[in-house]
């Protein structure tokens, strides 16, 4: 057993127990932190496979940046972690049996029919060649920016989209903020404000009407 | 004893069976089904890692790159419906979304 060996035994270790800690643990918070060391050591697990570029971006993108979502959407939600929790084992038993399965089956599909290669296949390419002068990042630039140009630009537009809609999804105006709406008052107008009424300088005195004195006497 | 591709693909699959219990388990809390769901894609990079370093073939990584941007998309909206589902119902008890239901 060589130390990569070793290096992929304790990585998957690790990843699988994080992994059963997302999946069991009381506290969402506990659970995002967790999902943190699967990753982290889902990135260790791409380094042994010489996928240094991914494992990085692994770092960067989940680690630095979902994860601290999830934390934040987490913590500003106030959530009845028991009224969530009822009930949590009664599927267990299912679960359990389905996961097991899958497992199961995925194993012995797996270890039959794909022990391909104690070594990567000696195709005369440059990957996983040990090589100084190897650099997984220029090889999968080259193919980003070339051969796979406008999926690249198309996944630029679905982050855009990501974006605007996040935003979009979460925007709203509060009722209790006194604001002014500029937009208004720019378009306002002398007369809107400022009415001139005209009115003669003197004004005849009104006359008393006779009438309710009349349906006075009258009552 | 060196490392074969079924060592990794069987990681990825233990790993995906792992977050499909997770969905059984806690069908009530929106959070962790996300969780679980990010845990499933892992498990999928994984492999096509795997494959692409067995297979000395590159365009495997691409794929992994892409999915990691489709992922990262999907994380954002799913918590912004998810941030929008709490202020309306103050909770995000799965059983409770029936407003679609009519």
């Amino acid at each position: 057993m060589d130390i990569r060996t070793g290096f992929f035994y304790l990585f998957s270790a690790l990843l699988l127990f994080a992994a059963f800690r997302v999946i069991t643990a009381r506290n969402p918070v506990y659970a995002a932190l967790y999902l943190v060391l699967a990753f982290f050591q889902a990135a260790a697990v791409w380094i042994l496979l010489k996928a240094e570029f991914l494992a990085i971006s692994l770092v960067l993108v989940y680690v630095g940046a979902v994860m601290v979502l999830f934390l934040f959407v987490v913590m500003m939600l106030d959530i009845n972690v028991d009224a969530l929790r009822a009930g949590f084992w009664k599927h267990f038993p299912l679960a359990a049996t389905v996961g097991v399965l899958i497992a199961l089956e995925m194993a012995a599909v797996l270890m039959g029919g794909f022990r391909l290669g104690e070594e990567p296949r000696s195709v005369p390419s440059v990957v996983a060649q040990g090589t100084a002068q190897y650099s997984n990042t220029k090889e999968l630039g080259k193919l980003l920016y070339t051969q796979y140009l406008y999926p690249l630009e198309i996944a630029a537009v679905l982050l855009l989209v990501a974006i605007i809609a996040a935003i979009a999804l979460t925007l709203r105006q509060r009722k209790d903020t006194k604001h002014t709406n500029s937009s208004d008052q720019v378009r306002i107008r002398a007369s809107d404000r400022l009415q001139i009424i005209k009115q003669a300088p003197t004004m005849v005195a009104p006359q008393a009407d006779p009438v309710p004195a009349a349906a006075e006497g009258k009552a | 004893m060196t490392l074969t591709l079924g060592h990794f693909l069987s990681l990825g699959a233990m790993l995906f069976a792992l977050s499909v219990i997770g969905i059984f388990l806690n069908r009530r809390n929106l959070i962790v089904l996300l969780m679980a769901i990010e845990l499933m894609l892992l498990a999928v990079n994984l492999n096509f890692v795997a494959f692409s370093y067995y297979l000395n073939d590159m365009h495997g990584q691409v794929f992994v790159f892409f999915i990691l941007t489709v992922a990262a998309a999907e994380s954002a909206i799913g918590l912004a419906i998810l941030v929008l589902l709490f202020r309306n119902k103050s909770n995000i008890n799965v059983d409770e979304l029936n407003t679609l239901k009519g």
